[in-house]
């Protein structure tokens, strides 16, 4: 009797094996159909598009027409962190490129990120945290830094000198926008 | 003999499932699992028990979800919970199944130990499995209860504080209570820390004990069946848990999955404006199933107060503790149980007609109308307007240098250009690279301030601290700003 494998319960077996298929079938369905919202859900600030940042102004463009050497000009940047806002400063330098025109560097050393300031004796922008020196148009003269200062987008309006501030990746040679 | 390595149709079983079998024994558990025997068959009357297992799986699932967001303080709880709702995508749906579920759960909860009660499902040595199951019920108001104020806004703070103020009334050890419950004396940040606590962690934990005596009392003592069934000896024919009963289970979670789907999708959930402790006029209710015991608070004042809020209540609730001790006859059918049936419908009739009292006296005084449709149309012009991000404390700071002095503000600006925020940190907190600035104008007078800055010392110049050298305004504004750090 031990060894005799019993034929007689088969045929329900069978029926409430295809069933048991038939509901995981249709619960692994469920839940993947409910799992949607649920993924969806989670994978929100990863999906969402940031949004764009507001162009802050400089100040009037009359302030820069005579421009020798790189000005500091502080704006107030709006930065949204999931449900809460910071207002933060931060210290733009409004200078002339090689070709004479006006540009925007942000002040974020693409190093590491130390604030790099003017210093107007030596002509240069040298970066007190590891050495780094820029030209007054912001291009890398020597140190550790990858690349020059970075350059923010500008665009005028009402007489005005808009910059967009941005953050950039450091420690890497091409300037790439984070976030 | 080792009986498992005997050849016998289960260690025959080919395949992943042979294997699996084989190591873990999950057909016997499978089996024991579904093969459970109902005496009298399978029946739609016993659906309403798994109903809420899978409710409360679904208030786990959308809860441990919300979590992702939602921060339980007096300062952000309302913001999360309206960054949930209008922006996270699908926040909406998902705030609504979780509180919506709520009630789905108290609706599920009282059609369950409706049909249990009528059923007689108490009797043939069950009287643990029946105290087990007040216990839950308890403990499920009290889950709705916590996490009504959550969201905090005005109704879930008011509610809350009606609620914990009732809890009060209670002779000797009310206000204690009261207090235990809000963290203090008034509502606060602190109340929404515990009633958290206690709606994540703790009231789920004894859910989870109680939910495993409940079941596994349940099995040994066996379904009861139908009312014409020997509640210690089932005679009758027994059909196996598995499929029939289990589908009809299923009927009702696919009914509540729809149900509550279409509900939430068409009619979300509304978070109110943020609450507002200073207002007078706010007229809190509770949500339905507390009404009853709303409209109950406001017969009894005074010294009558201690008969309707204590001795009446406890009364009740030990009655329906001792119901499998009170009611010991073997008898289950509804219509030879007078008595049994007599007590359900009082009780019932007199919930349900509280309840419809309150609504009716709502309803019927002017002032009472005309608060509560106000109250409604703010709730919805919050829903309309977007989220709006709040402005993070840190920034506060920034804008009142600024007002306060502005040649310190030109100096803080210095501060950060000059990259001293680095090595000193911001506003001179200090780092692991150089010591505090707060207080330095206790410690050294301007001069002297602005000496070391020309000239630092060997000690600031061997930890790296470089000579300052800028235009005399700067150094003024500088250091005007480093004595107003205090």
């Amino acid at each position: 009797m031990e060894g005799k494998i019993s034929t007689s319960g088969t045929a329900p077996e069978d029926r409430r094996s295809f069933l048991g298929v038939l509901l995981s079938l249709g619960s692994i369905c469920m839940g993947a159909l409910l799992s949607v919202p649920l993924l969806r859900f989670t994978l929100f600030p990863l999906l969402r598009r940031t949004t764009e940042l507001k162009a802050s102004s400089l100040g009037p463009l009359t302030d820069f027409s005579s421009l020798s050497e790189p000005v500091a000009r502080t704006i107030q940047v709006e930065q949204v962190d999931g449900w809460r806002k910071m207002i933060s400063e931060q210290t733009i330098y409004v200078t002339r490129n090689t070709r004479g025109e006006l540009q925007a560097l942000s002040s974020i050393c693409p190093h590491l990120g130390c604030t790099v300031p003017w210093v107007s004796g030596k002509k240069e922008f040298i970066c007190p945290c590891h050495g780094a020196i820029y030209s007054p148009e912001g291009s890398r003269i020597s140190g550790p830094s990858l690349r020059g200062m970075d350059r923010l987008e500008t665009s005028t309006q009402d007489g005005q000198l808009m910059v967009r501030f941005q953050y950039f990746r450091q420690l890497v040679a091409d300037q790439e926008v984070m976030g | 003999m080792d009986k498992s390595n005997r050849p016998s149709p289960h260690n025959l079983q080919t395949g992943f499932r042979g294997w699996l079998n084989r190591r873990t024994g999950i057909d016997a558990l499978l089996r024991t699992a579904l093969d459970e025997p109902i005496p009298g068959g399978a029946r739609l009357a016993y659906i309403f028990g798994s109903g809420l297992l899978f409710i409360f799986l679904s208030q786990i699932i959308t809860g441990v979800f919300l979590a992702l967001y939602y921060v339980p303080s007096a300062d952000h709880a309302h913001t999360t919970v309206a960054y949930i709702t209008k922006s996270v995508t699908a926040g909406s749906f998902l705030r609504s199944l979780h509180a919506y579920g709520a009630s789905a759960m108290v609706i599920v909860l009282l059609l369950h130990l409706s049909q249990t009660y009528l059923f007689g499902a108490y009797k043939g040595r069950r009287e643990l499995l029946w105290l087990s199951g007040c216990v839950l019920f308890g403990l499920v108001l009290a889950m709705a209860f916590t996490g009504y104020l959550l969201p905090w806004d005005q109704r879930a703070y008011f509610a809350t504080a009606v609620g914990t103020n009732a809890v009060g009334e209670i002779p000797w050890i009310g206000e204690s209570l009261t207090r235990l419950m809000r963290g203090g004396t008034q509502m606060g940040t602190l109340t929404i820390s515990r009633f958290f606590v206690a709606h994540v962690f703790l009231i789920p934990a004894c859910i989870f004990a109680l939910i495993g005596s409940h079941v596994f009392l349940f099995r040994k003592a066996g379904a009861a069946g139908p009312v014409t069934e020997n509640p210690y000896k089932p005679e009758q024919k027994s059909e196996p848990f598995y499929p029939r009963q289990i589908l009809m289970d299923l009927s009702l979670t696919a009914l509540l999955i729809v149900g509550l789907g279409i509900l939430c999708f068409l009619v979300p959930m509304p978070l109110g404006p943020a609450a507002n402790a200073a207002d007078p006029q706010y007229i809190p209710r509770p949500e339905w199933y507390y009404l009853p015991i709303f409209q109950w608070l406001k017969y009894w004042h005074g010294a009558a107060s201690v008969v309707g809020i204590l001795i009446i209540p406890m009364v009740l609730a030990l009655a329906v503790l001792a119901v499998p001790f009170l009611d010991r006859s073997i008898e289950r059918r509804p219509w030879k149980r007078p008595v049994a049936m007599g007590a359900y419908a009082f009780v019932l009739f007199a919930l349900v007609g509280l309840g419809l009292r309150s609504q009716y006296q709502d309803q019927h005084d002017p002032g009472v109308v005309q608060q509560l449709a106000k109250q409604k149309m703010e709730e919805e012009e919050y829903m309309r307007k977007p989220f709006e991000p709040e402005l993070s404390s840190a920034s506060l700071a920034a804008a009142n240098v600024a007002l306060a002095d502005p040649e310190a503000a030109k100096g803080e600006t210095i501060f950060k250009a000059q990259s001293c925020n680095a090595c000193h940190g911001d506003g001179g907190v200090g780092t692991a690279a150089a010591p505090a600035l707060v207080g330095i104008s206790a410690k050294f007078s301007s001069d002297r301030i602005a000496m070391l800055l020309h000239h630092p010392t060997v000690k600031m110049t061997a930890g790296g601290m470089p000579a300052v050298n800028l235009p005399a305004d700067d150094l003024k504004a500088l250091i005007a700003y480093l004595e107003s750090l205090k």
